[in-house]
């Protein structure tokens, strides 16, 4: 019977592990590279010697593709490539699905060690191993987020964005466009990015309907996408027809919005692929507004010691609308005002 | 606040979600006794469902076709479990450590195909809910249990079924045989590596139709580690019913429904702060498990390999 137990706690344990979690990451930190295969060892560059290109390489938490977090990032660098003249020019290699912080301190540490301009860490998580492992490549520029945090390091830059606002001009639209007053809010977990999302689209509903009543759920897990389905399923039932969520997980909530003729509002990606009949508006991070700041002082020569915020004001922000909603010309022109209005202050957004 | 739990909206809502949450798990977790009942533990579940989940999904999407699908995800399943059957009963590998194996390739060839074959989340329209004339209007229940998609069905379904088979059949006599002694089902003539490559199988495919049922029934997209440890969970709801179906049935209820009820506490804005809200269902069925697990007797050749003594 010891032994039952024993595997039983190690089961329920290691469930609840996961589920509370999400992704192990299971394999080893793959290099993918997107661009050239260029070899790892930095040759001395000599005149005649075609120029070098800037490599970049960044390590995700989810999957690029995922709709929301890390595919923000990925679409920027990939913006950024483009601007850059290609891959030549821009070298963009990277590591995803990176949950366990063990093997993204592993991945970041390669990377630096062969010799890539700029190192990204995007997830807060990877924050305390960037502090050990910044100082021993002082030749090597890194960014993480989303945090406005340094340490106090010449060679760390970090980027957070300002989530709160364009949560707001959701919550705005959401409060104007819902006809039952109910809306909804599907989350992961309450901290960070996620909060400050929710906090600022709870404001923006409060602000614009005072009566409206807002239902948030954390659901405790990033990936668990059946349950964030069933939460949305939940909202529905408790009189939402406005929905919003945040992180990976909310495809699940999409899918349950959609059939039940609810509407949407997206964050961190443009979510109206989804969904193209539901999704109203979605918050894309543009973080290449951050990323073009940090590459001119790196050609420079500094290498950190700054931290960028992604806001309305700066582009680092833009609210995106589906262009097969069919939106009103007036809830269009309201949302464009907030918009204004947060950029010249004139909106403050009170957060709990 | 507290009072509104008890609304008859939040009623049918806490019961449906329930009914909805537990589908994969008893697919999965079925699959899994039959399994255990003739000795073979697998932990591979998780791996299984998350191949199933991307079969059934990736056909469904390229050829329209769900009950296609979720053939190919029945098949997919069917052909992890001939693989593990094959590493546990012909190699006498480890049972733990090779389902934790197979766990992690599923999860990572998952990933995999859904990179190659994808490269990004898309939707399809899974299996409708099936209205069923007369059941389906019935105030409450209806809306409870019968507005569900057929994969639902399925589920419940199996129960009995697995009942019927495990307790009424010369099959389950000779898989409760292997399970227990394996000795002395060989010495009477029942062939124990077939009988166990069988449930292992059949475990596999279960868990395939398990992943189809999120991703072509239930939630109607793929995303990389979408069951998200619901497997593993179902391996634990195997000891929880006592290894029977329907201790099976009772323990996805339970846990289902006491999520659907921390879905609904925070919904409801009762303050109960949301990391305490989704611990409940882990923590009530642990608490559970503490209460009975002394009560139940595992299959006494569980995760023994068998070899036969010349």
């Amino acid at each position: 019977m010891k032994k039952i137990a024993w595997i039983l706690t190690f089961v329920m344990a290691l469930s609840l592990v996961l589920s509370a979690c999400g992704a192990p990451a299971t394999e080893a930190p793959v290099v993918e590279p997107v661009a050239t295969d260029a070899v790892a060892t930095e040759a001395p560059a000599t005149e005649a010697a075609p120029v070098e290109p800037f490599r970049v390489a960044v390590v995700m938490p989810s999957a690029i593709n995922d709709l929301a977090f890390s595919q923000s990032m990925y679409d920027a660098l990939m913006r950024i490539q483009e601007e850059k003249g290609g891959p030549e020019a821009f070298e963009i290699v990277y590591s995803e699905n990176m949950f366990v912080v063990d093997d993204a301190a592993a991945a970041i540490r390669d990377y630096a060690s062969q010799g890539f301009n700029l190192v990204i860490a995007h997830g807060s998580q990877y924050g305390s191993s960037l502090q050990e492992i910044a100082p021993d490549f002082p030749e090597t520029s890194f960014a993480w987020g989303t945090t406005a945090e340094t340490f106090g390091q010449p060679n760390i830059f970090a980027y957070e964005a300002a989530s709160q606002e364009g949560g707001y001009v959701n919550g705005v639209l959401a409060a104007t466009l819902s006809q039952s007053g109910t809306i909804g809010v599907v989350g992961p977990i309450e901290v960070g990015d996620a909060k400050l999302y929710v906090d600022g689209f709870k404001a923006g509903v409060l602000a614009t309907n005072p009566d409206a009543v807002v239902n948030v759920n954390y659901i405790g897990s990033f990936s668990d996408v059946a349950l964030a389905s069933e939460a949305a399923t939940t909202h529905i039932s408790a009189g939402a027809d406005a929905l919003t969520g945040t992180a990976q997980m909310v495809v699940g909530a999409i899918g349950k919005a959609e059939e039940s003729g609810a509407m949407w509002f997206g964050t961190q990606s443009n979510q109206s692929s989804l969904a193209p009949t539901i999704v109203v508006s979605s918050q894309v991070y543009h973080w290449e507004v951050a990323l073009r700041e940090m590459l001119a002082l790196i050609e420079a020569g500094t290498l950190g010691g700054q931290s960028f915020k992604a806001n309305l004001a700066n582009g680092g922000e833009v609210i995106e609308f589906n262009p097969d909603y069919d939106l009103s010309d007036d809830a269009k022109a309201l949302a464009d005002t907030t918009v204004q209005g947060i950029i010249d202050g004139t909106i403050t957004i009170t957060l709990p | 606040m507290i009072t509104d739990l008890l609304s008859t909206t939040v009623l049918i809502g806490i019961l449906a979600s329930g009914i909805r949450l537990a589908t994969p798990y008893l697919y999965a977790a079925i699959g899994e006794t039959f399994g255990q009942k003739s000795g073979v533990l697998n932990l591979g579940v998780e791996g299984q469902m998350l191949l199933g989940c991307f079969a059934a999904f990736y056909v469904a999407y390229t050829t329209g076709n769900l009950w296609l699908g979720l053939l190919a995800a029945m098949f997919v399943g069917a052909l992890m479990g001939l693989a593990m059957a094959f590493v546990t009963v012909n190699l006498h590998a480890q049972q733990g450590i090779s389902g934790i194996g197979f766990y992690l390739f599923g999860l990572g060839m998952s990933e995999l195909l859904f990179q190659r074959l994808m490269g990004t989340v898309e939707t399809v329209k899974g299996f409708p809910k099936i209205y069923i004339p007369g059941l389906s209007d019935i105030p409450g229940l209806g809306e409870i249990f019968f507005n569900q998609n057929i994969l639902v069905y399925g589920a419940y379904l199996l129960v009995p079924l697995a009942w019927f088979v495990l307790n009424k059949t010369t099959l389950g006599l000779k898989i409760r045989a292997v399970g227990e002694n394996p000795d002395a089902a060989d010495s009477l003539g029942v062939n124990v590596a077939r009988v166990r490559y069988f449930t292992i199988i059949l475990g596999g495919t279960l868990s395939g139709i398990a992943g189809a049922s999120l991703s072509i029934a239930l939630l109607n997209v793929f995303q990389q580690n979408m069951t998200s440890g619901l497997g593993f969970i179902a391996v634990a709801l195997v000891y929880f019913g006592g290894w029977k179906p329907v201790g099976v049935l009772g323990g996805a209820l339970l846990f289902s429904m006491v999520n659907s009820l921390q879905l609904w506490i925070q919904v409801l804005g009762i303050p109960v702060p949301s990391d305490i809200a989704v611990m409940m269902p882990y923590v009530l069925t642990i608490l559970v498990l503490v209460a009975t697990v002394s009560r139940v007797r595992s299959p006494s050749a569980l995760s023994k390999p068998f070899e036969r003594e010349s």
